[in-house]
């Protein structure tokens, strides 16, 4: 479970998380939807302690995960996966050591890493003539794949993903959601997800969630955001122009 | 009132920069007494070491020779392969072996780790490193800055070689010195202190050179143009260090 009480984050005199409340339980698969520039990025950051917040709390599994002075101290006893939105692979590593580099830090011998990081790739859609290759050798789509193979490789028990489907073209876009929600429902892990991406909120989501203007604003079930008569979350769905959240700074 | 202005916020940059200087080095001296990579070390050893070796020993040698010939024209020829080979010998080893040594590492080692951390930096490979439990002090700064102390001093000691080497081929080949009363006159004239603290200055050349790489690579922003900016002020501030602490250490070392 993830709890997030009165969270503020602010760049100098631009306040981008305004006492922001949000709870996530265990095995959810939360999407927190919201425009560009309204700190999506900067909540992700925070849960795993990239950035520091200036006051609040955040419990993974009922553990407070920042200690004094607001600083990241985890929570030892979860594990965490996370999926960047340009993938983050290591540029001068090759593919296997890229997705068990986890465990090749933890000393575990280079070849059950190879193998297991091979058997990661097929869950991924990957065959193994992909392990030896590096990044740049990839597409863009398959560079994606091999990240969520990294973030699921130790089996964690959170996922996070950032715009998981950011620069692809939609069929590989579908593909990385759907390999996305089979992953995270086969670990049984709590996935929370930030995006813009419609498509890709309405494949992972069971619960949604709109962030705007530093706050959540709406939150609810995956079928009720198609119900609902909410005026902010029907303008950014239908991609409307026109509507309560006004378009600033683009 | 605009001039106290951009005097203010000038004072107010350079303090940040000082203090955010001051904090990263602590985090690289803390994590020497955490996990070591040796397999980092050792590639970093290689890559700052091995790698330079053709360019510094190119440099060092012509180095050499000019020395000798500076020294045989625009002094007095008389005794002259005394003087030419202790000068050279006293040169190279204390100032332009290290100091020349340094710069061109800066050129190379220096801007390549800027340009290798900055673009981990902006495309989140930092960040992703963060969230595989691994520290980036540990793993990417601390190998790069221990490899730049114990390289940079077995760099310079082939380029103090290499130098005299230069100075002694120009002596024959173009100056009529006897080869053999050349090396005898740099044996005498030249001590162990000469070579110690040339090799001293190396070690710390290594350290400002790797730490301004490591450190304007980390705070690159702003994509390609970003990291291209770290990488020319990670080379202009390691070659002005380099120049302004061989000054302290030279006042150091021989004027005490």
């Amino acid at each position: 479970m993830i709890e997030i009480n009165n969270l503020n984050k602010k760049f100098y005199k631009n306040e981008v998380l305004k006492n922001l409340n949000l709870k996530i339980e265990k095995g959810e698969s939360a999407v927190v939807i919201g425009r560009s520039g309204t700190g999506k990025s900067v909540l992700l950051k925070c849960l795993l302690g990239l950035l520091r917040p200036d006051s609040g709390v955040i419990k993974i599994e009922n553990k407070n995960i920042l200690g004094k002075n607001l600083q990241y101290i985890g929570n030892k006893s979860v594990k965490i996966g996370m999926l960047f939105q340009g993938g983050a692979l290591f540029d001068s590593l090759n593919i296997w050591r890229n997705i068990s580099f986890i465990s090749l830090q933890n000393k575990v011998s280079e070849k059950e890493c190879k193998k297991k990081a091979i058997e990661t790739l097929e869950k991924v859609g990957l065959n193994s003539d992909v392990a030896d290759l590096y990044p740049s050798e990839l597409s863009g789509g398959m560079q994606k794949r091999v990240s969520l193979g990294r973030a699921i490789f130790s089996e964690p028990d959170i996922i996070f993903f950032d715009e998981p489907t950011t620069g692809l073209d939609p069929i590989t876009a579908d593909v990385i959601n759907k390999l996305i929600l089979e992953k995270v429902n086969d670990i049984g892990a709590t996935a929370l997800t930030i995006t813009h991406d419609m498509a890709s909120a309405r494949t992972i989501a069971s619960k949604v969630y709109m962030l705007h203007e530093g706050n959540i604003i709406w939150g609810d079930n995956i079928e009720e955001m198609e119900k609902t008569k909410n005026k902010y979350i029907l303008q950014f769905v239908n991609g409307q122009s026109d509507g309560p959240i006004k378009i600033q700074n683009n | 009132m605009k001039i106290f202005i951009n005097v203010g916020s000038s004072v107010i940059n350079f303090l940040e920069e000082t203090g955010r200087f001051f904090i990263f080095t602590l985090k690289t001296l803390k994590s020497s007494i955490s996990k070591w990579y040796l397999k980092n070390i050792f590639q970093q050893m290689i890559s700052i070491g091995y790698l330079s070796l053709p360019v510094v020993a190119l440099t060092s040698f012509f180095t050499g020779g000019a020395l000798a010939i500076q020294i045989y024209y625009g002094g007095n020829q008389f005794n002259s392969e005394v003087i030419v080979s202790s000068i050279v010998a006293l040169g190279i080893t204390r100032e332009l072996g290290p100091v020349l040594g340094g710069i061109v590492v800066a050129g190379r080692v220096s801007a390549a780790i800027a340009a290798e951390i900055g673009t981990m930096k902006v495309t989140e490979q930092i960040d992703a490193l963060r969230t595989l439990s691994t520290n980036p002090f540990e793993y990417l700064v601390f190998p790069r800055v221990i490899a730049g102390v114990i390289v940079l001093p077995i760099l310079v000691g082939f380029a103090d070689v290499i130098g005299i080497m230069g100075g002694w081929f120009v002596g024959i080949q173009s100056l009529d010195f006897n080869g053999s009363v050349y090396l005898q006159n740099t044996e005498i004239f030249l001590e162990s202190n000469d070579i110690i603290s040339g090799l001293i200055k190396a070690s710390v050349f290594g350290f400002i050179i790797t730490m301004m790489g490591c450190y304007h690579g980390f705070f690159s922003k702003g994509g390609a143009q970003g990291v291209g900016r770290s990488t020319m002020n990670a080379v202009v501030s390691s070659s002005i260090l380099i120049l302004g602490s061989n000054y302290v250490m030279t006042n150091l070392l021989f004027a005490s």
